[in-house]
């Protein structure tokens, strides 16, 4: 299936939104997602199964002024 | 000074010193400066991650007695203000933010229109909300109508160190105004940063001149101490300026007189 991940189409197995994490090697701890405009708290992400089409936003705090 | 306390957003602060956490060398430099300069308030940004690249997790390099500041710069319209915002409060970044929405890329310059939408919308969600605003007197009584915690108008384009280049604007916001101002943006040296405070400003941020400074927890300390100074001189309320001199001397009584 295809999902959208911070706007890039990607070909995905069917997986939940914490598998997608691990397998993107991603610092969980400093993650913010939103799936489909909608924040996921972290204590979800195991129990979140992607579907296709889901529109995916990784975000972090950055340094800013 | 019992009066020298900064009530923002409902919550005290005895420094007035606000830090932004954009620009260091590496981030192993933002806790030294927070120590240095005393700073309470610090701004972060959110951003999509870079799924290539490995990166910090910049919250780690603010202590937990910091108030966290995200700002949403990036957004280019009060929807886009609003979703950040909410993004960030989720992310366990408290209730406060700094409103900042830019259209033009030459200059920087907030757009106040949007900026105001996105106060009205977001103060009614129980947001701490901090506009960054191009001074203007009736737009801050709109933003202090629909609830801001504070105005944020800007001493001269973000980044340019420029100093106090709307500086009388920004005395008629002091003036008028019934929320604090906190001067943001442009300001490049501890003395236009004592200046705004002389003048009455509540607070200043400043992230650029502290930031890139060659020693950014020396600065940081600057930054403190001219801060200190203007405020203790505003409420010390200065002496008069005049155009002929008067002599601090006496001037009779001289030797042969």
């Amino acid at each position: 299936m295809n999902i959208f991940v911070n706007g890039n189409k990607e070909r995905i197995e069917p997986c939940t939104l914490a598998q997608l994490i691990a397998w993107k090697k991603l610092d969980a701890g400093a993650l913010v997602i939103e799936l489909n405009q909608q924040i996921i708290k972290q204590e979800f992400w195991p129990t979140t199964e992607l579907q296709d089409g889901d529109r995916l936003e990784m975000l972090s705090f950055v340094g800013g002024g | 000074m019992n009066d020298d306390v900064l009530l923002l957003g409902g919550k005290e602060f005895s420094n007035r010193l606000l830090t932004g956490t954009g620009k260091f060398g590496n981030h192993g430099q933002i806790p030294k400066m927070l120590a240095a300069s005393g700073s309470q308030m610090i701004t972060v940004a959110l951003r999509r991650v870079d799924i290539s690249a490995q990166s910090e997790n910049i919250l780690e390099y603010i202590p937990k007695n910091v108030t966290l500041l995200p700002n949403t710069s990036g957004a280019r319209n009060a929807e886009q203000a609003v979703r950040v915002a909410r993004i960030a409060r989720e992310a366990g970044c408290g209730d406060f933010i700094k409103i900042e929405v830019i259209t033009d890329m030459k200059y920087l310059m907030p757009d106040n229109w949007e900026t105001l939408k996105a106060t009205e919308i977001l103060a009614k969600e129980g947001f701490q909300v901090l506009p960054y605003v191009l001074p203007d007197l009736p737009l801050a009584k709109r933003l202090e109508n629909a609830g801001a915690a504070a105005v944020m108008p800007l001493g001269a384009p973000i980044g340019t160190n420029r100093g106090l280049e709307t500086k009388p604007l920004i005395a008629m916001l002091i003036e008028n105004a019934s929320v604090p101002i906190v001067v943001d943006a442009g300001i490049g040296k501890p003395s236009q940063a004592a200046a705004a405070m002389e003048m009455g400003a509540d607070a200043v941020l400043v992230n650029t001149a502290i930031a890139t400074a060659r020693d950014p927890e020396a600065m940081g300390r600057a930054f403190d101490l001219a801060v200190k100074a203007g405020r203790t001189a505003y409420l010390a309320e200065m002496a008069e300026a005049s155009t002929l001199a008067r002599a601090s001397s006496p001037l009779t009584g001289f030797l042969d007189e």
